[in-house]
């Protein structure tokens, strides 16, 4: 016969906790693994680092530190023509991007492909293709495809930016309320009728959110894509890189951070005036 | 009652700038910008045009992707970015942490707030790419100072996220820790982090993903990982290793965005 066990208050522990013993076990052995795989990580990455560099560092430091001040004013009428540039890599970019994400965004979307077993992939796959090559990769490929300029950089960053805009978008497009769709196809519109009537207001602010932040992140992007050799600032850039001419350097990042301030605000100005 | 007056087209009122006279400058603001920044450019289409048979050899690369003939460079470089991805994003937020709890104006007083927020900013606003030359400069080529750049870049990321989260956090949870005599460390562990854990762990996740991206990136300026082999591959014109170091890429991406989507949808 089993008698009902009788816990006394003794078996409990006097302290309350919050996981139970097995829990916290598998909670140690989770975070030794980790720790485990960091210290393995972290050897395989440094086996080739000389350390004598790395405890070199502060000097060197200090040593562009002090090459780097005063920036070099006098460079400052030379750069304008790069900013403008860059700027234009950037809007030309954006516009290019957008103007091709939307057809992906409307095939991508659940509720408006025009199959979800064939489209849909396609359009998912372009979608992650843009995202997961940064706009600096696109550009090195495309400046040794079509040449060294701001084309190059312009198709970069459009290419760039068709995947962040499109899943935003489609994002969107799925968490439009479909009753004001059926509202409007119960009138008798056509596709493009209840595209416009039905999709559009719905859609119209959130697009105009993403293409303007996206844009904001364009511009920072343009402006390092001469690196590469796609124009603008960072043409400058990697010039005066090249030539150990710190004080530019200092002018041109300073440039870059000022341009960067400029059009963050003026896309957080925007997108409140519009959301 | 006449149906004369009534209205027999509909026009669908602007929505988003409503001033008839604001739009139409706006349209012609937009215009000239356009004929003005299309003008500026300088475009070489001879050039283009020899290119576009590359692009047409690249594009085949990419569907015939050659994995085989550089593969101790691809497998080094990809061992290379994997490796520092995690270091860095650990050692990012084992930094992080202390620095956005000092961000968070309601736990901390006001010159440590600033402080904290200093660094944030000066971290978010300078380009990982610009970070990575300077860092390049100073600790030489190679990994560790890729794993330097991103685990900098770390820190104003997710110090920004996390102190956003404790200053939206519930107060009066606070409140209820605090009012049991709790101190400020006991504060910390029982009324703030189970309030924003599950989320650092969703967002150290997205910065992994992150991480690895921008790793493949900061090679092309000598900071090492897979950026730095695919450099080489596309300056010796190898367009077929080029695409499988992409499609290596693109696969890792996506599956590190599929097993972060999972985590985040257990832990929360």
């Amino acid at each position: 016969m089993n008698e009902p066990q009788h816990h006394s208050p003794q078996h409990y522990s006097q302290l309350w906790q919050w996981r139970t013993p097995r829990t916290k076990l598998l909670l140690w052995a989770g975070w030794l693994a980790l720790v485990a795989l960091f210290v393995w990580c972290w050897q395989v990455m440094t086996q080739d680092t000389i350390w004598m560099f790395v405890q070199d560092a502060p000097s060197q430091a200090a040593d562009i530190g002090s090459r780097m001040v005063p920036p070099r004013w006098s460079y400052l009428p030379e750069l304008l023509k790069p900013l403008w540039d860059t700027l234009n890599m950037a809007t030309l970019g954006t516009l290019g991007g957008v103007i091709m994400a939307v057809p992906v965004a409307f095939l991508a979307a659940r509720n408006t492909t025009p199959s979800v077993a064939l489209v849909r992939p396609v359009a998912l796959f372009i979608i992650v293709t843009s995202r997961s090559i940064n706009s600096l990769i696109w550009a090195l490929l495309l400046v040794a495809v079509i040449g060294p300029g701001l084309l190059a950089g312009i198709v970069a960053i459009a290419l760039r930016s068709i995947g962040f805009v499109a899943k935003l978008l489609y994002e969107a497009i799925e968490e439009t309320d479909a009753r004001q769709i059926e509202a409007i196809t119960a009138t008798g519109a056509g596709r493009a009728q209840v595209l416009n009537y039905g999709y559009l207001p719905q859609l119209l602010p959130a697009f105009c959110g993403i293409s303007v932040f996206r844009w904001d992140i364009n511009i920072r992007e343009s402006a390092i894509l001469g690196l590469v050799g796609a124009g603008g600032l960072g043409l400058k850039l990697q010039a005066s890189l090249n030539v150990l001419a710190w004080p530019q350097v200092t002018m041109i990042l300073l440039l870059i951070l000022g341009t960067v301030v400029v059009s963050e605000w003026v896309s957080a100005r925007v997108r409140r005036a519009i959301i | 009652m006449s149906a004369l007056n009534y209205p027999r087209h509909w026009k669908r009122p602007p929505q988003i700038i409503h001033h008839p006279g604001w739009r139409r400058a706006l349209s012609v603001a937009a215009v000239v910008y356009l004929v003005l920044a299309i003008g500026s450019l300088e475009v070489d289409w001879q050039r283009v045009s020899i290119g576009l048979e590359r692009g047409q050899r690249f594009v085949m690369g990419f569907l015939q992707p050659d994995f085989v003939s550089r593969q101790r460079d691809i497998v080094s470089g990809l061992s290379e970015s994997l490796t520092m991805t995690l270091t860095s994003t650990v050692v990012g937020i084992l930094i992080s942490i202390p620095i956005g709890i000092g961000a968070a104006r309601n736990l901390t007083p006001r010159p440590v707030y600033l402080i904290c927020r200093s660094i944030i900013a000066v971290s978010r606003s300078l380009q990982e790419i610009i970070i990575a030359i300077f860092l390049v400069a100073m600790f030489g080529f190679g990994p560790f100072a890729g794993f330097l750049t991103l685990a900098f870049a770390t820190i104003g990321f997710l110090a920004k996220l996390l102190a956003d989260d404790i200053e939206e956090a519930s107060s009066t949870q606070l409140e209820a820790i605090r009012a049991t005599g709790a101190s400020w460390w006991q504060m910390i562990n029982y009324a703030v982090e189970p309030q924003v854990l599950p989320r650092l762990i969703g967002l150290s996740l997205y910065r992994l993903d992150i991480n690895f991206r921008e790793s493949a990136v900061i090679g092309i300026v000598g900071a090492g990982g897979i950026g730095a082999t695919l450099n080489t591959a596309i300056d010796r014109y190898e367009y077929d290793s080029a695409g499988a170091i992409l499609l290596i890429i693109i696969a890792i991406v996506m599956v590190s965005e599929y097993v972060s989507g999972l985590v985040r949808k257990w832990v929360q």
